[in-house]
Order: structure tokens, then sequence, then C-alpha cells
């Protein structure tokens, strides 16, 4: 029932990629907005424009956009808006390279069982984020 | 009051709305830490009701409030053993597919109906978080199969009282199935799912309440806001800063926890739930507009 400290490090290290990741994807997501709002990044869609639009459905707003569903929004980069998507995408991500990074640590302790269930998370998050699921 | 806030969406410069939008959500993260709850699940149905915004976007933005709560916090919960990967991960994985679905569903179902759901969701909460009583440290007299296959054990060092505290879970496919639907719900409405995590880790499985509110926050799946994503259903312009807002509120949060007595801001939190619960059935029915 003792916890010991080898069954400890997956978790160690996990909070440490975790912190990291954060900070980095929550610090471009400030910079990324501060960017796009006080106009040093141009917008696609013009800032002045949003208020008739952000009451439209997203299939709506996708459509008087021009963006593309799935990935579609990469394309207009380095538009400010689609650089605070990247960093939003970015946040969303964050647990994927944690759980990358955990995997060899559960590997070496002979623990199949985590090892696997880590790798159908990132498999479910990778299919989630490819825009293979999709209602339009 | 609805009137004003309908001639000021048609007539207020573009940045007046957003700015509204980071202030009410640096509330909502004070408000929140004391109160026990994720910024989500006042998130939704406050902005929703409120903001002219629309609920595709409100939703959106509400995963990743919630998410990006969960992560800030992440680090220092699982180095304090307050966290348990082990018990999450299993967890996280059922959810995770599941809010897919759920995800799915809510943006292909008409806006009235996902907007009554909520209504009658958050009031369903509210009677959830009234009437339910957590424990403390539950008794766990035999850990099942499924739990000890997985090590589903640890040992945390309770803060207030400095002991070391020995737990395990039991029931685990129950609450397997269980995440199951917190998973649909939370990618539906776009909501955290730490109103159910907790009492189902801590009253079905039995683990310490303490380490179900901290592992909780790693079963906030991110595969629903990946789909709201990919669906166009994140504004950068709603969604930058409502998770800013939420953060910072969040930070000032934790010392008000210090100042303020808990019980006082989940009464005021409560009563929020109520009025926007309200707000949002009668919004999707149509009759307040």
């Amino acid at each position: 029932m003792e916890l010991t400290v080898q069954s400890l490090a997956p978790q160690q290290r996990y909070a440490r990629w975790l912190r990291w990741s954060t900070r980095l994807s929550v610090a471009l997501l400030v910079l990324g907005y501060a960017a796009y709002v006080s106009g040093l990044l141009p917008a696609h869609v013009p800032i002045e424009n949003l208020p008739q639009l952000w009451s439209l459905p997203a299939g709506r707003f996708l459509q008087e956009t021009g963006v593309k569903p799935g990935w579609g929004w990469a394309s207009f980069l380095p538009n400010g808006d689609m650089v605070v998507l990247a960093a939003i995408a970015l946040l969303i991500s964050t647990s994927i390279l944690c759980l990358a990074a955990v995997i060899p640590l559960f590997r070496q302790r002979g623990e199949r069982l985590f090892v696997g269930i880590c790798i159908l998370q990132i498999l479910v998050l990778a299919l989630a984020g490819s825009g293979l699921f999709s209602v339009r | 009051m609805m009137a004003t806030l309908a001639s000021l969406g048609a007539t207020a410069p573009w940045w007046a709305w957003p700015l509204a939008l980071f202030i009410a959500c640096f509330f909502l993260g004070i408000v929140a830490v004391p109160a026990g709850v994720g910024g989500g699940v006042l998130f939704v149905p406050i902005i929703a009701g409120f903001f002219p915004f629309h609920l595709d976007f409100v939703r959106g933005a509400g995963l990743l409030v919630a998410l990006a709560g969960a992560l800030s916090a992440g680090p220092r919960l699982l180095e304090g053993g307050l966290a348990n990967l082990r018990l999450a991960l299993p967890f996280a994985l059922v959810s995770s597919i599941s809010s897919i679905g759920g995800a799915l569903l809510g943006l292909s179902l008409p806006t009235a109906i996902v907007q009554t759901a909520l209504g009658v969701l958050i009031l369903g909460i509210l009677l959830l978080m009234a009437r339910a009583k957590n424990s403390e440290i539950p008794r766990v007299d035999a850990p099942d199969v499924l739990s000890q296959t997985l090590q589903l054990h640890g040992v945390f060092r309770d803060g207030s009282s400095g002991r070391e505290i020995e737990w395990r879970a039991h029931r685990t496919p129950l609450g397997l199935f269980l995440f199951v639907f917190i998973g649909i719900i939370a990618g539906m409405f776009g909501l955290g799912a730490g109103w159910a995590n907790v009492p189902a880790l801590n009253l079905v499985m039995g683990i310490p309440l303490k380490v179900a509110a901290g592992t909780s926050s790693f079963i906030i799946s991110p595969a629903a806001a990946l789909v709201y994503l990919n669906e166009g259903a994140l504004l950068p312009m709603i969604a930058a800063p409502s998770v800013i807002g939420m953060m910072l509120g969040a930070r000032v949060g934790g010392y008000v926890l210090n100042i303020v007595r808990a019980s006082v801001i989940r009464r005021l939190v409560m009563a929020l739930m109520l009025f926007a619960g309200i707000r949002a059935l009668a919004k999707g029915l149509g009759v307040w507009n």
C-alpha cells in the first residue's frame, strides 16, 4: 500500500512538463492576444466586424469568414486572431506532451497497462484534433 | 436589464464586450476557488445568459476556461500528492472518448434545445451542490479487482491535521461507467466536470475528498475542446479574455479564501447559479430573450 519514490516518478515528471508547457502556452496566448487587439498583427476577421458575427452559430461564422472547419484556420497564420488560436491549440495539447513524457517511465517499471492507457489517450486526443469527427 | 444589455450590444464599440467579459471572468475566478467549483460551470450559464455571444462560442470558451484552470493548478496538486496520476489516467481516457461524442452532439443539436437543457442541468447541479454530503475520508473495506490491477491506492499528507492518510478505491467499474456520462455532459455543454467528478470519485469510489478534488482536474478532458476548435467554436476574441481573466481571478481567489468564509462565497455562487440556470432555461424556452 505504501507509495514508493519510484511510483511517484511519473507523477513528478508529468507535473514538471505540465508546468512548463502551460506557462509557455499561456505566455503565447497573452502575447498573441495583445498583438491581435493592439493591431500589431493584422486580423483575418476585422475586429470591428466581430459584433455582427459573434452571435452567429459557429458553422455560419466559418462560412461568413471564409475559414474551413478543421485546421483551416492555420492557413491564415500569422494573422493575429489565428496566432491566438495557435496558442489555444498549444494550450489544449499540453497533456499530449505530458503523457508522451511519462510513457518511458511506465515502460521502465513494466507497467504495460499504463503504457497502453497513455498511448490510447494520445491517440484519442490526436483523433479529436484531426478533424475527422465533424458535424459539418 | 436585458433590454439595456441588448441595446448596449448594438451600439457599444467592439472592445466593450471583451472588456466586460474579462472583468466578469476575473470576478468569476475569484469566487470559483473559495466556492470549490470549477470555472466552467459558472462561466457557461452566466456568459451565455447575459452576453451577446452565440452559445457555441461560450461552450468552447467554457471548456478552455475549465482546462486552463486545471492545467495551471495541476503541477502543484501532483507534486503535493493531492492529485494522483494513476487514478486520473483511466478515467480521463473514458471521459475523453465520451466527451468527443458529447461535443459533437451539442454542436449538432438546435441551440434552443441545448440552452434549455443547460438551464435544467445547472439547476440540477445546484441541487447536487446543496444536498450532496461529501465524505472527508470514506471507508473502503476491500478494493475491487480492477482497482487492484490498476493499483489505485496511495498516501497523502493532510495539511490541516498533518496526518499521512492511506487510501484505496473500490467500485471502479461503476466509476468508469459514470465517467462515460460525465464526459458526454462536459463535452455537450462546455462545462468542466468537477461538480460531477468529485462526488463520483469520493462518494462512489471511496477516494478521500481532497484527493478526489485534486485528481478531478486531471479528468477534465481536452478532447472536447479540440472538437470545438475544429468546428470553429473557439473565437479568439471570446476565449482569450475569458481564460486570462479567470486565471488572474483564481489567483486572487486563493487569497480571498483566507479572509472570507468559504460558506459565504459558496452561498453567493449558488445564488448566481440559480439566477443563471433560470435565465438559461427561460432563454431556451423563448420566454426571456
